[in-house]
């Protein structure tokens, strides 16, 4: 496993399927961020302004908590995770054992049909990521 | 593991202080914070519980300038050092690149110390990561404490427990007051950084 370096046209593919299938969508911010806290990549509408080191130091040690809880309840995993506000929202969901998909958006968006779109997205950067191994 | 974005040129460095509870993880955090604040560009995060003992972490991003064109972006972290929250301290040390391991010099806390370290050891192997190749650097904290007549302990009884086999850098500090704590943070940012360049080349 050699995560720790990814090339400039990974990231650059990486970071057109986040565009096309969640900024264009109306998401305000999607990160993709590694178990350990480190920041992969980041596309935003340019209108957020999120901390978002320490966004994604909080985001994997909840995933990593809410992993160890699954864990507890005899589960596997919980592979996603939903965080409902009053404005915005948080949805989580895993793209590998690696690797966290992070979007952040409001209320003008359901639920269902992000889903979709992140499903749609995690499959083809799976793809992308898999080339480097 | 640290990350290399070679798009951005950013390298990411995730530094965890480690020890026993209430030897001043996140005192030394709270030092750099205050002291080097215009490295820092957002707040210093603390997952704290009503007493004021850490929970999960302290987290501190702190930009270090440029080596060789890249961005160094090192990101501190405290445990939550009290016995029973082992599951989360080894959350923490998830893709660790150095470690600060902060002793408590008082006399009182001599096994709690050793007993860390041990600790330390065995969630560093459940990553397959060793102790011994780490960057890791000692800092025997609250050495003041003598000025006020509490007992400490001397520094060759420290090394002697602690230092004998791993034979890393070490420092005498005092978080409280600031004592050694940029020392300690310069010294495992630098045996950090040579540590990736030495896997990269």
């Amino acid at each position: 496993m050699n995560y720790g370096i990814v090339s400039q046209e990974q990231l650059e593919a990486i970071e057109e399927i986040l565009s096309q299938k969640l900024i264009k969508l109306g998401v305000d911010c999607a990160i993709i961020i590694d178990m350990a806290g480190n920041i992969i990549t980041v596309k935003d509408n340019s209108k957020s302004k999120y901390d978002i080191y320490s966004f994604a130091a909080l985001a994997a040690g909840n995933f990593a908590t809410v992993d160890a809880m699954a864990k507890l309840v005899g589960e596997t995993e919980f592979s996603l995770l939903f965080h409902k506000g009053q404005d915005s929202n948080i949805h989580f969901s895993k793209i590998d054992d690696e690797l966290l998909l992070i979007t952040m958006f409001g209320r003008d968006i359901s639920l269902g049909f992000l889903r979709l779109n992140v499903v749609e997205a995690i499959e083809q950067i799976q793809k992308v990521w898999d080339r480097q191994e | 593991m640290s990350f290399i974005n070679l798009k951005d040129k950013v390298v990411q460095v995730k530094i965890v202080y480690y020890g026993p509870g209430r030897c001043g993880k996140t005192t030394n955090l709270e030092y750099i914070n205050r002291k080097f604040r215009e490295q820092i560009q957002s707040e210093m995060v603390s997952l704290k519980t009503h007493g004021d003992r850490t929970l999960f972490f302290d987290f501190l991003p702190f930009h270090m300038g440029q080596i060789k064109g890249y961005d160094i972006k090192i990101q501190l972290y405290t445990v939550p050092g009290q016995v029973k929250y082992n599951a989360t301290r080894k959350l923490v040390l998830k893709g660790v690149d150095g470690i600060v391991f902060v002793a408590d010099a008082m006399e009182k806390q001599r096994e709690k110390n050793i007993r860390s370290l041990n600790q330390l050891h065995e969630n560093l192997q459940a990553y397959k990561e060793s102790i011994f190749k780490i960057p890791l650097v000692m800092q025997y904290n609250k050495v003041d404490l003598k000025d006020h007549g509490i007992p400490v302990l001397p520094i060759s009884v420290l090394q002697q427990d602690l230092n004998s086999k791993l034979q890393v850098p070490y420092f005498e500090a005092s978080a409280i007051t600031g004592y050694n704590v940029a020392a300690t943070l310069k010294k495992i940012i630098s045996s950090t950084v040579v540590s990736i360049q030495k896997k990269l080349l």
